[in-house]
């Protein structure tokens, strides 16, 4: 009978042993926006894929947070005088986390192929003719034109980064997601541990060697701080600030606004800006290709519909966390622009009609896309929908959840036939403050995004953007792109919100202030 | 018996066939489109008609539908189309907390509620009975979600008792493991205890008053006898029923459950993958729930034959 209990009680203590030992381990247990499903950071723009891509994969170049390119992996580049040759010399000791070495031949698979995929890698590869190896550790980069973002382009943190990977696993196509995430970067993916819609695990790359300049936002030293980490995925709010105030998590990286007061007084939790100009902006899309907004006075029409305080409480309450920005280009960014800012100056919902009852409404529905299951979104969209009530606007507000507003909006067809005329949406302030970035900016017609604002005008000013070589030429572009813009109505703001992350400040420490993607190198345990 | 048994078994595949086709079509009906959330927020038409197409997703609808029947009849019940994991595997990664959370619910529901009942229709109509009727009001009105978070509140964020949120294998230790049980337990079993207390003690009354228990008082038999080895046996029947029927509760509460409590289980999947429109790991999962149903029925209508010797099949 002794020995029965002994053994029981041996076979419940081995486990316990075991768990003593993994608490030795620095583990860094963190709560992100969403979970990791997907983990090529080409294949989709989603950002906690590109989260994942970040630990996992290193980038030639990093925005650092001035949004200025520093070399990453790179060691020295050299630029030619006519501005059409770029040669790169990747730094020593970068190694893939298989022990192979990184090479050229790695390096221009990988940039090939997230040129074929991301919006900013098409516009750099439009201008590239060649990228070939002078040997292993040396590449060269051949433009047709001079371009002014191909350093920006290739250290950009916001979606899809340009990562590299493995030659064999660059060469997939990029409409298909790889199979295995090996990288060279700060911490090694560990797929037999992944869970997905629950648990991501990663390890730190002990052969990884940092930069030794200090990290600012994408660039700089990139320390694995502690030995592992975990994305544990709490889809629950409540649960995930709860986990947080109990300690059972060291960082939160997007806690929703209305928990934010909360979080201030709990013991032992901080909360903490990510960057000079992260932020969220919302805005207002209308289809330019359906009547009543295929005509621009009836878009304009609608900017007597905003007043950007009312969204703003509606989605974030406190003013300490949101700013009024009557604004494309994202406010307090190097490109800040006052240009346009006279067309959202009235709340004037009477005028609103009239304006649009002169530009052909008689009364028709007008088709709303409405979320009910966005943190922002919804709230926003509610705001909007009483406001074009009060003007006595015919709304047809159709109540979905956000994928099926995702699909939706993709349909070019009348309202009447599944189409759509407005949906609100947001855009993270650093892809918003700079106008080659800012794909929601544009004017492409069919190739733009959903709601297919036609305009060459903007399109040749970004295009100049791109092209220009000094910085004061930029911002005299983005001031008129921005006015353009307004006047055509790409899309209506209703202002700019911060969303700042929550950590456990007596446990962990080293937090890495990012610009456009929460980064968790440089954090350790204490 | 086992011809029964067999034929029963049989008599579930034209069942799963239907679920099959009802979900792989209500599926597609649905609004949305796993393409597009793929492609991501910033892509253009033309980059999620490209990620529809490499899904195979732009194919017939009949197309596809014959491609995942003929998977499933050599077991594949094909990949996710986000995580690119096979999606048997994705519910193997599931089943053990789901699982565990579901027996822990019916341990506890079961083990308390039964002899709340009995002790209920035993004292019928006074204080005891009251209260225990009381607490199955309560328990069917109030919300599961709504109990787990006062459970949080107090047990583990104020008390901090147990852990808020999480699941541990029993292979990390036996404690670790019953302590991240606990509350969703509770919460999750809540309803399903108000339940079978409420049906015991119904049941127990109408059979604590047939003749043969009166005869059993009379000739002087101890109490907890008459109630357990007389009664509550006769009685079982009806319990037996609402204890499958309340499986079936089980598994809709787990998918809230899962969610409060952060557990990684097939009710939080289900959750994730109806959001993402993840089409194959909603259809493989539907299937596992459907069958799972199908055979607690089976189990309980085999059961009946053993509670009550009347009934043979």
């Amino acid at each position: 009978m002794f020995k029965r209990i002994l053994a029981g009680a041996l076979a419940l203590a081995v486990p316990f042993a075991a768990g003593q030992a993994m608490a030795q381990e620095k583990v860094l247990k963190a709560v992100m926006h969403a979970d990791v499903r997907v983990i090529d950071p080409v294949w989709t723009t989603q950002t906690i894929a590109n989260i994942h891509g970040a630990l996992v994969y290193d980038t030639l170049f990093g925005n650092d947070a001035d949004q200025k390119p520093q070399p990453q992996m790179v060691g020295k580049y050299e630029v030619s005088a006519d501005k059409l040759t770029y040669t790169f010399t990747l730094r020593d000791g970068l190694k893939f986390h298989d022990g192979s070495p990184v090479t050229t031949k790695d390096v221009i698979a990988s940039l090939k192929r997230w040129g074929a995929k991301d919006g900013v890698g098409q516009r750099l590869m439009g201008f590239v003719t060649k990228m070939e190896p002078v040997d292993d550790k040396t590449f060269t980069m051949v433009l047709k034109a001079p371009y002014g973002m191909v350093l920006e382009s290739l250290g950009k943190s916001g979606s899809s980064i340009a990562a590299i990977m493995r030659e064999k696993d660059a060469l997939t196509d990029p409409q298909t997601q790889i199979k295995e995430s090996v990288g060279s970067g700060p911490y090694i993916f560990a797929k037999d541990q992944w869970v997905p819609g629950s648990k991501a695990v990663y390890l730190k790359n002990k052969d990884y060697q940092p930069r030794t300049e200090a990290p600012s936002s994408f660039a700089g030293a990139k320390v694995p701080g502690v030995d592992r980490i975990e994305l544990v995925w709490i889809s629950d709010p409540q649960t995930a600030m709860s986990a947080l105030v109990n300690g059972e998590i060291d960082f939160y990286e997007a806690p929703p606004n209305d928990f934010l007061p909360m979080l201030e007084k709990a013991r032992g939790v901080k909360l903490m800006k990510t960057g000079k100009i992260d932020s969220t902006q919302g805005f207002i899309r209308l289809n330019h290709l359906q009547p009543p907004f295929d005509n621009v006075k009836a878009r304009q029409a609608m900017y007597y519909l905003i007043n950007q305080e009312d969204f703003l409480r509606a989605i974030v309450g406190n003013p300490k966390y949101y700013k009024v920005c009557p604004a494309l280009l994202t406010c307090g960014g190097p490109y800040e622009s006052v240009a346009g800012r006279e067309w959202m100056k009235e709340y004037n919902p009477k005028k609103a009609l009239q304006l649009l009852k002169e530009a052909g409404y008689k009364g028709e529905p007008i088709t709303v896309l409405s979320a009910t299951d966005h943190a922002t979104i919804t709230p926003a969209t509610q705001v909007l929908i009483q406001a074009m009530r009060e003007a006595g606007i015919n709304v047809d507000a159709q109540s979905m959840d956000w994928g099926s507003v995702v699909t939706r909006r993709a349909k070019k067809d009348p309202p009447a036939q599944g189409g759509w005329n407005i949906f609100v949406t947001t855009s993270g302030g650093v892809g918003s403050a700079n106008p080659v970035l800012h794909t929601w900016i544009g004017a492409a017609c069919d190739k733009g995004l959903f709601g297919w604002p036609c305009d060459a005008k903007i399109e040749e000013l970004r295009n100049a953007f791109g092209m220009a070589q000094t910085e004061e030429e930029r911002k005299k572009i983005a001031n008129e792109l921005q006015g353009r813009a307004m006047e055509q109505v790409v899309y209506i703001p209703f202002g700019q919100w911060d969303t700042p992350l929550a950590f456990r400040a007596d446990k962990i420490d080293g937090i890495v202030p990012n610009t456009g993607l929460a980064v968790l190198w440089g954090i350790t345990k204490k | 018996m086992t011809a029964y048994i067999v034929r029963r078994l049989f008599a579930t595949l034209p069942v799963m066939a239907v679920v099959a086709l009802f979900v792989f079509f209500l599926l597609r009906f649905a609004p949305g489109d796993p393409a597009a959330i793929i492609a991501g927020e910033d892509a253009t038409a033309e980059a999620i008609a490209a990620v529809r197409a490499k899904l195979g997703l732009d194919r017939p609808m009949v197309e596809q539908f014959f491609v995942w029947t003929t998977q499933l009849l050599q077991g594949d019940m094909g990949v996710s189309i986000f995580s690119n994991m096979p999606v048997t595997r994705l519910i193997a990664q599931r089943l053990e907390p789901t699982v565990a959370l579901t027996l822990s619910t019916l341990f506890v529901a079961v083990g308390l509620a039964i002899p709340i009942g009995v002790v209920a229709a035993w004292k019928a109509r006074k204080l005891v009975d009251r209260l225990v009727m009381g607490f199955a009001v309560l328990g069917f009105a109030m919300p599961g979600f709504v109990l787990a978070y006062i459970l949080i509140y107090f047990f583990a964020v104020q008390w901090q008792l147990l852990p808020v949120q999480g699941y541990q294998p029993i292979r990390e230790g036996l404690w670790p493991f019953v302590e991240s049980l606990i509350l969703p337990s509770v919460a999750l079993g809540i309803t399903y205890m108000a339940l079978i207390a409420r049906i015991t003690r119904a049941s127990m009354l109408e059979v604590l008053a047939q003749d043969y228990i009166r005869t059993a008082n009379s000739k002087g038999l101890a109490t907890d006898r008459v109630l357990l080895l007389h009664a509550l046996k006769n009685a079982a029947v009806p319990i037996i029923t609402v204890i499958g029927i309340g499986i079936a509760l089980l598994i809709s509460g787990v998918v809230i459950t899962e969610t409060v409590f952060n557990i990684p289980g097939l009710g939080r999947l289900t959750v994730d993958a109806v959001l993402k429109r993840d089409y194959p790991v909603v259809q493989g999962l539907i299937l596992v729930f459907a069958g799972a149903k199908v055979l607690v029925n089976l189990l309980i209508d085999i059961s009946y034959a053993f509670l009550d010797p009347r009934i043979r099949y």
